[in-house]
């Protein structure tokens, strides 16, 4: 069972994540607002997650923590 | 007494720089400072320093920026056009607050000028060497041994006050030689706990840096910075005064023109003329003291220079206009003789004709 | 079991870049290769002109801010002062290729023992997205409206291209960061050009194709399907010089 934890408010919303997962696990939310002004990512579908860490290695603002 | 070696002005302010504990040198050649980097190619790598011709001026004063940034000892040397390539340099210097010796032997301007003697450098040393608020302490030798004595001298101000120490020689200095002695009690130097030496893990990051963003934030360093420049300008101003308890003629120079008005001092003093000399040894802080004498004794003052008058606006300015200032000159590398001076102190003891 | 998080040498602050900007991605690697390494701190990171000149506040490891181009001289001088540490630049095209060629080239040609990075987005982001050095031919940018017209300014400079015709540097690698396979290698090469310095190997350059959303026009994502049909076309990524492996070889 992989555990996604997010630094929501560091979050620019760039969808970079969004887009490289395999398992669509994740979506920028569509009504929350971060501090920062953007849509933030969400797990969506967590229970997908296999932790591969895809996304953490594409944020390029290091807000994704991965854990098995 | 001493013991004392005949040496070139460049050679003793490497030498000198080596004694006060400088042991890392960056530099370009140049027409007339050479010989402060050759001098520095010999040494250094038999006393475990680093001597490294930059690509540049530019480079060179970048690379004087990492070594400072590390809280070591660091110079380099250049002449006139290859100073203001150094200008970006000093003002980031001034900017991040890290002490460094710099040396001008200055040639004649503007442009490529020439390759002789030259105090036209005057401004851009003390005003305006580049872009920003910010002064370099600006210490003038007139001797081979005050070219090693400055230099020690301008390492430690440099690093007691975290900002760039200029020595504003010329040609001249650079190139005579004359009998130095270079035994010196060094004191060590200050602690320099912001220095980029790697944290060890042990404390938070330091940043060596002069960005600021905020106008706020840095209006509050150059306020900082120049309370620091007014506690200089009270305690560091360092002059000469030669004959000048009863003089009426007030002859001001510096370096080499300083010399010259010596004699042409002594000449007008074997005429009866009662001459004196102010002699700045500090640029920035110009002394200011010297001139209160001068205010209340002097029928004029003649500022000597090789330049087209630079060090003039700063004798006015000290006198706050109250005696009339002629300017006594020669330009473009010609030096003033000792009889262009005293025709200059004759004209002016007889009311002022030029 | 964490499977990833944030690097040590990464400080908490958030970073100024624009969302998706790759950036944020080289700084990690950076981070990431010094952890591994275990050497934050004895390291010393030169931080340029240009959209990453607050990189000072980004890593945790001692920090300074040079002059525009001039990181390599700074580095000289701090490698210089202290040959046990660890000295990395990072800079932007504008600064490494332009403004700052000379410090570049003859940091390399005397093959000091420092880190380059060298992150390469064919733009000037921080002024607002003018003409880089290695803006690609055509390509539209503030202060090429119409193109970049190679018979008016030129071509763009290939720099590892040009570097590896010099004997000095070591190691010279160009790398992307715009998918995850990329990410990954780019990752490697960051930490051989560190590993190097350790070994006391000399001069190692990574050049980082990045991207800018922002000044390119384009979403985060199609940014970096930009990088693929665009810029790794004109610089191709690979190893252009590894002085070691080639000496190794023999």
């Amino acid at each position: 069972m992989a555990k996604l934890t997010f630094k929501t408010d560091k979050c620019k919303g760039c969808g970079l994540c969004v887009n490289v997962c395999p398992k669509k696990v994740l979506a920028l939310a569509t009504e929350k607002i971060n501090k920062k002004g953007h849509h933030p990512v969400e797990a969506v579908n967590e229970a997908e997650c296999i932790a591969c860490a895809f996304c953490a290695t594409m944020c390029p603002d290091c807000i994704i923590k991965v854990e098995r | 007494m001493a013991s004392k070696v005949l040496m070139k002005g460049n050679e003793a302010i490497a030498e000198a720089a080596i004694v006060a504990g400088c042991r890392h040198y960056f530099g370009y050649p140049i027409t007339p400072q050479t010989e402060v980097a050759a001098y520095m190619a010999k040494k250094m790598p038999k006393i475990g320093g680093c001597f490294l011709q930059a690509e540049s001026e530019i480079a060179a004063i970048n690379m004087v920026y990492g070594v400072s940034s590390t809280g070591h000892r660091v110079m380099t040397s250049s002449s006139s056009p290859g100073i203001s390539l150094k200008g970006e340099g000093l003002s980031y210097l001034a900017g991040a607050d890290l002490p460094a010796l710099v040396v001008n032997v200055q040639r004649g301007g503007p442009g490529l000028g020439g390759i002789q003697p030259s105090q036209s450098d005057y401004f851009q040393a003390t005003k305006g060497a580049a872009h920003g608020d910010f002064h370099m302490l600006v210490l003038a030798p007139a001797s081979v041994q005050e070219m090693a004595d400055l230099t020690v001298k301008g390492f430690d101000l440099a690093d007691k006050y975290r900002m760039t120490a200029m020595i504003l020689a010329d040609g001249t200095m650079g190139q005579m030689m004359e009998p130095v002695s270079l035994e010196y009690d060094i004191a060590p130097p200050p602690e320099k706990p912001w220095a980029t030496t790697g944290t060890n893990m042990q404390r938070e990051h330091n940043i060596v840096n002069s960005l600021y963003l905020a106008p706020e934030a840095l209006e509050r360093e150059n306020f900082k910075r120049y309370e620091r420049y007014k506690y200089i300008e009270e305690n560091e101003a360092m002059y000469e005064e030669y004959m000048t308890d009863d003089a009426e003629i007030f002859v001001v120079a510096f370096g080499i023109a300083a010399r010259v008005a010596k004699n042409a001092i002594n000449d007008a003093r074997n005429r009866g003329i009662k001459a004196g000399l102010i002699r700045p040894i500090t640029l920035w802080p110009f002394p200011k003291a010297p001139f209160v004498k001068a205010e209340s004794q002097a029928k004029a003052v003649i500022s000597v220079e090789l330049s087209m008058g630079q060090m003039i606006e700063d004798v006015k300015l000290a006198l706050d206009c109250k005696v009339p200032v002629t300017l006594c000159n020669r330009s473009g590398g010609m030096i003033p003789s000792p009889e262009q001076v005293l025709k200059a102190i004759v004209d002016a003891d007889n009311g002022g004709a030029k | 079991m964490v499977v990833f998080d944030k690097p040590h040498a990464l400080s908490d602050l958030p970073m100024h870049y624009c969302p998706g900007c790759t950036h944020g991605i080289v700084h990690r690697l950076v981070a990431e290769v010094i952890d591994e390494l275990e050497i934050e701190g004895k390291t010393i990171g030169i931080a340029p002109v240009g959209c990453s000149v607050m990189a000072y506040d980004y890593f945790n490891c001692d920090m300074i801010e040079a002059a525009h181009g001039r990181a390599p001289a700074v580095a000289t001088g701090v490698k210089r002062a202290l040959p046990e540490n660890i000295v990395f630049t990072y800079q932007g095209d504008g600064d490494l290729a332009s403004i700052g060629m000379a410090e570049t080239v003859h940091s390399a040609a005397r093959n000091e023992n420092i880190t380059v990075i060298f992150i390469n987005n064919a733009i000037y982001g921080m002024t607002g997205g003018q003409m880089a050095p290695t803006t690609l031919p055509g390509q539209v940018t503030q202060t090429s409206p119409y193109g970049r017209d190679v018979n008016h300014c030129g071509y763009p400079i290939k720099v590892c291209e040009m570097l590896s015709t010099l004997d000095g540097p070591e190691y010279l690698e160009r790398v992307a960061v715009n998918n995850v396979k990329n990410v990954k290698n780019a990752k490697k090469a960051i930490k051989k050009a560190f590993q190097n310095q350790v070994e006391g190997k000399g001069f190692s350059l990574v050049e980082v194709i990045s991207s800018c959303p922002t000044n390119w026009g384009l979403t985060p994502q199609k940014a970096l399907e930009w990088v693929d049909e665009k810029m790794i076309p004109y610089y191709p990524l690979g190893v252009y010089k590894d002085r070691s492996a080639k000496e190794a070889e023999k």
